[in-house]
């Protein structure tokens, strides 16, 4: 299967076929859930309808943690097996996984002004996920630092494995800096064992959001591949046209990539 | 033969760093003047400074520590020893090893040397002095080490210090919390040996790890 699709141009091949599937199941998922947890989901006995936003924040909060650990996986994959779009893959899955943390902090900070009385809190919890969204910009800063596209790629995956080695490590030492500084004031909701009807709708959105993840990383895979395609085209052109033309005039001619 | 060389390339970078335009000097003055800023930030209330002591001065420290970082493999890079140094016989990652030794001799041990007359200005507790000093010696090797990772990704790359930071301040938050957390402790006289023990710990499994992952990121630059 890896090695099947290894080849780009059959990627883009079932891609084609694979993206408009997987973009319409996201839409048609997602309606279903953003319903069941909008209008049909019952308001908490709590927290009233405020609880709704759990509906997008936990599964975005899932979606975080798994795209890292996707990055992770697809970079250790593009530095043992030399895999070509392993390494597409993982930095094309960064913004993504960014963008799903970022939605998780800012409806948790959301929900946060109502539950807790304020915007952000230094929870071990809260503060863990910032700090990931932290390592996902220097992954994408990184990846895109170099001229050389490979090489940002190839350096990109160390630094995936780096992080997720590093990010147990930071979880466990701020949930330890957090028992030792924070006042136990913060309200914590005990342990509910979530209901069946609050259940579905959270595991209908976590769905959904695979499928919206799977259809933005093939977009964004295709694109990739499509870009260094036109790179490569044009390295070629120019390489072909420039010594031509200098020997016609006697003149050096305008690289063929600026015309 | 291979600790023979290991102990050249240490030396060597070591004479450098303490001859060649003062780095470490660099680094303590502005260890120094980002401490004594931060009185004028947050008053000079003496209850309020020594309260944040433990934690300004490790900031302080961390960031001090991370300016240098961009000189460990640049200037090597640039003129060509680096691949000279990784065609001899010494293992690439014993030579980060080594460089990353140098870079705590020349910025982390001032760093920690110098800390106890800062924690004065900024009135910490007395008790505190001696772990603040222990806690920086023991620290300090674990962030030269993932600054060491951190400097050889980046190595090459267009705005090499902005993305340097950005890839190592998340990074260096563990060493932070028990880094303060033991001079915290021992600021309100209870025993920092578990914080001291875990910083300890982050040290010791950064010695294997980073200069591993340091040598990879360096393989790629070299090509």
């Amino acid at each position: 299967m890896l090695t099947r699709l290894a080849n780009p141009a059959r990627f883009m091949r079932i891609s084609a076929v694979a993206l408009p599937w997987c973009a319409w199941a996201s839409c048609a998922v997602i309606a279903v859930g953003l319903y069941l947890a909008l209008i049909a989901a019952p308001p908490d006995y709590q927290q009233g309808e405020a609880v709704r936003i759990m509906y997008v924040h936990v599964p975005a909060a899932w979606m975080a943690l798994n795209i890292y650990l996707f990055v992770a996986v697809a970079s250790a994959v593009a530095l043992v097996w030399r895999h070509p779009l392993a390494e597409i893959a993982a930095r094309s899955a960064a913004p993504i996984g960014a963008a799903f943390t970022f939605v998780c902090l800012a409806s948790g900070s959301l929900w946060g002004r109502p539950m807790w009385g304020t915007w952000w809190v230094w929870d071990a919890r809260l503060t863990s996920v910032l700090v990931l969204f932290f390592l996902y910009l220097g992954y994408i800063a990184l990846v895109n630092g170099f001229d050389d596209p490979g090489r940002g790629g190839r350096v990109g995956s160390i630094l995936a494995l780096v992080g997720v080695v590093n990010l147990p490590i930071i979880k466990f030492s701020v949930d330890w800096w957090n028992t030792l500084h924070q006042p136990a004031s913060v309200l914590r909701f005990g342990k509910p064992t979530i209901a069946l009807s609050m259940l579905v709708p959270l595991l209908v959105m976590a769905l959904g959001f695979m499928l919206l993840f799977a259809a933005l990383l093939l977009v964004r895979m295709r694109t990739e591949l499509n870009e260094r395609k036109i790179r490569a085209l044009r390295l070629n052109s120019a390489a072909s046209v420039r010594p031509k033309r200098r020997s016609e005039h006697g003149v050096p001619a305008r690289p063929a990539v600026l015309r | 033969m291979i600790l023979a060389a290991f102990l050249a390339l240490f030396r060597r970078d070591l004479r450098l760093a303490l001859r060649q335009g003062g780095d470490t000097g660099l680094v303590i003055a502005f260890f120094v003047l980002t401490v004594v800023l931060f009185p004028f930030g947050v008053g000079p209330e003496p209850e309020v400074l020594a309260r944040s002591a433990p934690g300004i001065l490790w900031v302080a420290a961390l960031l001090a520590a991370l300016l240098s970082l961009d000189r460990l493999f640049l200037p090597d890079y640039e003129d060509g020893s680096l691949d000279l140094i990784a065609l001899s016989s010494l293992p690439l990652e014993l030579a980060t090893l080594a460089k990353c030794a140098a870079h705590w001799v020349s910025t982390g041990v001032p760093l920690a040397l110098i800390s106890p007359a800062l924690a004065l200005i900024l009135d910490l507790d007395p008790r505190a002095i001696a772990t603040l000093l222990a806690s920086l010696l023991i620290g300090t090797p674990a962030l030269s080490l993932i600054g060491g990772v951190a400097a050889a990704l980046t190595l090459g790359a267009r705005r090499q210090g902005v993305l340097l930071s950005l890839l190592v301040l998340p990074l260096y938050v563990p060493p932070l919390i028990f880094g303060a957390g033991a001079v915290e402790a021992a600021a309100l006289g209870m025993p920092p040996r578990v914080d001291l023990l875990l910083l300890g710990a982050l040290t010791l499994a950064a010695l294997p790890l980073c200069p591993w992952a340091a040598a990879a990121a360096l393989r790629q630059a070299l090509g």
